[in-house]
C-alpha cells in the first residue's frame, strides 16, 4: 500500500508539507508506548499512535517507519511537525480512533508489522 | 523592440506553500544562464524562408532568433513556416515573415520567471538578452527540464559523495587498530531534544556504510539509553560511540543518582519514572529490556556513589564490516 492510498482509506490529512509521499507501507503497528514500538516494530510500517510529542518522530526515525498516523483528530504541536519535516517522515491526521483505524487498514489487506517477542529472542542472532 | 511581460503579482498563501517541492525550490534557485543554450543557431534577415526550413530540419529545432550585429530583431518559429506554406511563399525573406514582438528574459532571472512566461504565453523559446541587449542564449522548456534534472542529480550526488568519502575512512587510514569515537552530551530533563544524539549516531553509521539493520539496532539502543539519561540522570550524561571495522561499542554514562537495585531495573515493566514521563510514552520499564534485544552484549554497572554506566556492543559480521573493499 502506498501513502496516498492510506490517506484515502483513513480520511486522512497530511500535516507535513514538502515531505515525500512515495514510500511503500508494508504493514502497520499501533501503540502509544514508544518503547513498545521500538521493541516490536519492523521496518517500513505505518505507526498509528495517539501520542503527539516529538518523540514519536524520533522513534519513527530510529525504527525506519514509513509514515505516522495521529489518531482521534489530534493536532500535533509545531515542534513535532517541524521535526517530521526535517526527518522527511510524513505525519497524517485522521478523525478515527485507534480501534476503527486498525480495523479499516486490516480490512484493506494491510498486515501487522508488530513482531511478537518471546523471551530471549532477539535480532542479534 | 523586445519587451518583458508585466509581472503578475501572485500571493503565496499557506495553502499554496504547502505544495512547494524541491523542484519548485530549484526553479527559484537556478538562474536562466545556468540552463540556457549558448550555441545559438541564428538567422539573418536576408535569408530565404526555404533555407530556414532546411536549417530547422537539419538541426532538429523548432525556432531560431534573427540577429543583426549581435542584436535581436525577431524570431522565426515553425508556426511562421507553416503559415507561410499555406498562404505565402517560401522564397520570402526572413525579415518579412519573422515575429518582431518578442518576449525576452535576462540571464540572471530565475528559471521560474521563464516558466511563468511559458505557462501564460504560447511560445516555444525565449531569447536571453544581457544588460546591453545583446543576445547571449535561448531557453526552451526542454532546457529547463534538463537543467532541473541536472540540479536534482547534483543534490543527490552531494549526499552520495559524503557517504562515499566516509565509507572509505577505514580503508584509507592504516593503523593496527582504527577507532572513530563520537561523543554526545545529554542534558538532564531535556525531553524535547530527546533522540537528537541518536539520530546523529544513526546517520553517521549509515554514512560510514553500515547496513540499515546495523544502523537501526544501534539507533534504537542508543535512543533508549539517551532517554534514560534524560529521564533519570541528575546532571545528564554522555553517550560515547566507538566505531571500529568489526564492532560498534556504545557507552551511556552519568554521575548519578545511580540505580538502587540493578536486578529490579533489568526486569521488564519495572520503572521508577514519574507519571509525567509515562504520559510522554516512555518510562514503562522497557528500555533496558529493549536495549538487550538489539545489542550483542550489554553490561550495566551502577552505584549510588558513582552513577551509572551502560556498555553496549554490536559485532559486525563479515558482510557488515566497515571498509571492506568489495562491500556493496
Amino acid at each position: 500500500m502506498n501513502i496516498e492510498e492510506l490517506v484515502k482509506i483513513i480520511d486522512g490529512k497530511v500535516m507535513t508539507p514538502g515531505v515525500s509521499l512515495d514510500r511503500e507501507i508494508k504493514g502497520g503497528c499501533g501503540a502509544d508506548l514508544m518503547s513498545d514500538v521500538l521493541a516490536s516494530i519492523q521496518p517500513d510500517a505505518v505507526l498509528l499512535t495517539g501520542l503527539c510529542n516529538p518523540q514519536v518522530v524520533r522513534t519513527a526515525m530510529m525504527a525506519d517507519v514509513s509514515a505516522i498516523v495521529i489518531v482521534r483528530g489530534k493536532t500535533p504541536p509545531p515542534a513535532t511537525i517541524k521535526l517530521a519535516i526535517d526527518e522527511n517522515i510524513p505525519i497524517i491526521q485522521t478523525p478515527y480512533g485507534m480501534f476503527e483505524l486498525c480495523g479499516r487498514l486490516f480490512n484493506h489487506g494491510l498486515p501487522s508489522l508488530e513482531k511478537t517477542i518471546p523471551d530471549g529472542l532477539c535480532e542479534c542472532e | 523592440m523586445p519587451q518583458n511581460p508585466p509581472q503578475q503579482a501572485r500571493i503565496i498563501t499557506d495553502k499554496v506553500a504547502e505544495g512547494i517541492t524541491r523542484v519548485e525550490e530549484l526553479a527559484y534557485e537556478l538562474k536562466i544562464e545556468e540552463v540556457m543554450t549558448r550555441e545559438i543557431k541564428a538567422l539573418t534577415p536576408e535569408m530565404q524562408m526555404i533555407d530556414v526550413l532546411d536549417l530547422f530540419r537539419q538541426e532538429r529545432i523548432s525556432g531560431a532568433p534573427v540577429v543583426v550585429d549581435g542584436q535581436l530583431i525577431g524570431v522565426v518559429s515553425i508556426e511562421d513556416l507553416i503559415r507561410l506554406m499555406r498562404h505565402g511563399n517560401l522564397e520570402d525573406e526572413v525579415r518579412e515573415s519573422m515575429t518582431t514582438k518578442v518576449i525576452t528574459v535576462r540571464p540572471t532571472d530565475s528559471v521560474v520567471d521563464a516558466l511563468k512566461i511559458f505557462v501564460n504565453v504560447n511560445v516555444g523559446r525565449l531569447p536571453v538578452l544581457d544588460v546591453d541587449g545583446k543576445l547571449v542564449g535561448i531557453i526552451t522548456k526542454g532546457d529547463i527540464t534538463r537543467g532541473l534534472l541536472g540540479a536534482l542529480q547534483r543534490d543527490y550526488q552531494a549526499e552520495e559523495l559524503i557517504r562515499y568519502r566516509a565509507s572509505h575512512l577505514f580503508e584509507d587510514i592504516v593503523s593496527d587498530r582504527t577507532t572513530l569515537v563520537l561523543r554526545y552530551k545529554i542534558k538532564p530533563h531535556d525531553f524535547n531534544n530527546g533522540g537528537t544524539a541518536s539520530s546523529h549516531i544513526k546517520r553517521a553509521l549509515l554514512r560510514l556504510g553500515a547496513s540499515p539493520q546495523i544502523a537501526r539496532r544501534c539507533g534504537i539502543a542508543s535512543y533508549e539509553s539517551e532517554m534514560n539519561l534524560i529521564i533519570h540522570a541528575t546532571h545528564g550524561g554522555t553517550i560515547r560511540v566507538d566505531i571500529e571495522p568489526h564492532q560498534i561499542s556504545m557507552e551511556a554514562y552519568d554521575d548519578g543518582p545511580g540505580i538502587k537495585d540493578i536486578h529490579c531495573a533489568m526486569q521488564p515493566g519495572y520503572s521508577t519514572a514519574p507519571e509525567e514521563i509515562r504520559e510522554q510514552g516512555f518510562g514503562a520499564g522497557m528500555g533496558l529490556t529493549n536495549i538487550q534485544r538489539y545489542v550483542d552484549e550489554m553490561k550495566l554497572e551502577s552505584s549510588v556513589e558513582r552513577g551509572t554506566n551502560l556498555r553496549m556492543k554490536i559485532y559486525l559480521t563479515d558482510t557488515d564490516v566497515f571498509g571492506e573493499p568489495n562491500k556493496t
